[in-house]
């Protein structure tokens, strides 16, 4: 599992990278109350808007680490979004993506780096 | 988050430090926005028990004439008539030990603030009025009442931004009652919207049936000496959790209650805030407040916009959403709105046309370029559970 600064977890199996917050993101946003994903299909950029979270306070944008197709979103946070406070690197994930370029993955902070990231917040 | 090291604390700062609370500016103070349980549970918690929440921020005050005849009524009418022109209620008819939710106006009508204003109930305290306004506005609101006053009375704040000052807190939900009762017996002799010199361990307090939830509760001004005590014993009660300003957000919200700056400003009048309840009939007729005329002429025919409530289907939709008719075109814009918590489902505040807003009205609102199906819904959305007294 690799993780971003803006506390994405990234899991790749094969050439589909599952995508998800951190717990730590998770407990910053409070009881999440609503996701909104994108259709399976959809092509994104790493770095474009990829998702919404909303807590009962505010809304939140989750960009996409990676770039790639969107392959499927996870179906349960639409009647369960608080899958994302119970299990954020489980089954709270958001979006499967497609990726060509294992590259940008292997870029990202592993959880021991990410960790030490954790600790200068 | 400019500038955290100039904001304000309250009293029990201390307190919210030492519970978990995230701390966040809010009015120039550093407030809790939740403790460790999260808005959500906080929120539910306060439906379910009792919530008890730092208001601190908020401006406690009191309007004394400088100097009173000595006849109780005569020094209520003389003190009322100081802040009269500059709210439109009726502040003179108020009886001994009650509170009433006004409005300050300006020229235009506009609402410059919500408060509450009330009259002791001790026959040595008249000539006096309870005030208690919202903390964005405070300071031009007491230099307002200051100025009408003029030398014919005295604004003795009862904040902490001067001296020593007060705490404010406040006490919500259905046990909210039953723990008061524990600790200040007297409180449960109060009727909702009245208030009372009360003693916590032998200090004076104030004790108002009152609050910003929708439920039967407290708001409770103490010395600023004995506010940590006063929180920490009722914390004791098991009944009792520290709720914080995002709860108290999604409270009020659900019980349909304006948050001031956002479901009402300087342009927006009493009538199309929904507001008329708080429009004295007796100062109507006389049109003798701020933006009389036009709040007679939107009671005569109908104002330009009026707040109503939405139930949302989709993504919340907050504060700055467009909502349009059902065919696309734009007709307002939402105040308020997130997710209600009790009804676990999006709700909010906006402002539409007197067309639209019958209950069942379908609309649309727009979240981030999407168009979501929303519905006219009656406000309260969550019913009110204030405490009426049995009629004796």
């Amino acid at each position: 599992m690799r993780f971003t600064k803006d506390h994405e977890w990234v899991d790749l199996q094969g050439d589909v990278a599952t995508i998800g917050i951190t717990a730590y993101a998770a407990d910053q946003l409070g009881d999440v109350v609503f996701v909104e994903l994108p259709e399976a299909g959809k092509t994104v950029g790493a770095g474009d808007a990829l998702a919404v979270v909303e807590s009962v306070k505010a809304a939140s944008d989750v960009y996409a680490p990676i770039s790639g197709e969107v392959a499927a979103a996870n179906p349960d946070l639409s009647d369960n979004p608080e899958t994302v406070n119970d299990a954020p690197e489980g089954g709270g994930w958001f979006v499967k993506i497609k990726i060509k370029d294992p590259a940008q993955v292997e870029a990202l902070m592993d959880r021991a780096a990410y960790e030490a990231f954790l600790a200068t917040l | 988050m400019d500038a955290p090291e100039t904001l304000k604390t309250t009293p029990l700062n201390a307190a919210h430090l030492a519970l978990g609370g995230k701390m966040v500016p809010f009015a120039g103070y550093a407030m809790p926005v939740q403790y460790p349980l999260g808005i959500l549970k906080e929120h539910l918690w306060t439906r379910q028990h009792a919530g008890l929440f730092d208001v601190s921020h908020m401006g406690p005050a009191f309007l004394e004439l400088t100097s009173p005849s000595g006849d109780g009524d005569a020094d209520h009418r003389a003190v009322a008539g100081l802040i009269e022109p500059l709210v439109c209620g009726d502040i003179r008819g108020l009886k001994p030990g009650q509170i009433r939710y006004t409005l300050l106006l300006n020229q235009d009508g506009g609402i410059l603030d919500d408060l509450m204003i009330g009259r002791p109930s001790g026959p040595a305290e008249q000539g006096k009025l309870y005030l208690v306004v919202n903390a964005g506005t405070k300071e031009d609101d007491f230099a307002a009442i200051a100025g009408a006053a003029g030398s014919a009375a005295r604004l003795g704040r009862a904040d902490t931004s001067e001296g020593p000052g007060g705490a404010l807190v406040a006490l919500q939900g259905p046990e909210a009652a039953a723990v008061m009762a524990a600790l200040v017996p007297a409180a449960g002799d109060l009727g909702f919207m009245t208030f009372a010199r009360a003693a916590f361990d032998g200090t004076d307090i104030l004790v108002a049936r009152s609050g910003y939830t929708g439920e039967d509760g407290y708001e409770i001004l103490a010395p600023a000496a004995v506010a940590e005590a006063l929180w920490l014993r009722l914390l004791a009660d098991s009944r009792v959790q520290a709720i914080g300003l995002g709860a108290r957000d999604s409270l009020r919200l659900e019980a349909g209650l304006p948050l001031y700056g956002h479901d009402a400003d300087a342009t927006v009048s009493p009538i199309e805030a929904g507001l008329a309840f708080a429009v004295s009939k007796r100062r109507l007729k006389a049109r003798d407040f701020p933006g009389a005329e036009r709040v007679a002429e939107e009671i005569a025919h109908a104002p330009k916009r009026v707040r109503v409530g939405l139930k949302v289907t989709g993504a919340p939709a907050r504060e700055g959403a467009v909502i349009a008719d059902d065919a696309g075109r734009e007709i307002g814009v939402v105040t308020s709105g997130g997710f209600a918590p009790s009804l676990a489902a999006p709700i909010a505040m906006g402002f539409v046309p007197p067309a639209f807003v019958a209950s069942g009205t379908a609309l649309t609102v727009l979240v981030r370029g999407r168009s979501q199906a929303a519905e006219i819904v009656a406000m309260p959305f969550v019913p009110h559970r204030y405490f009426r007294k049995p009629a004796l």
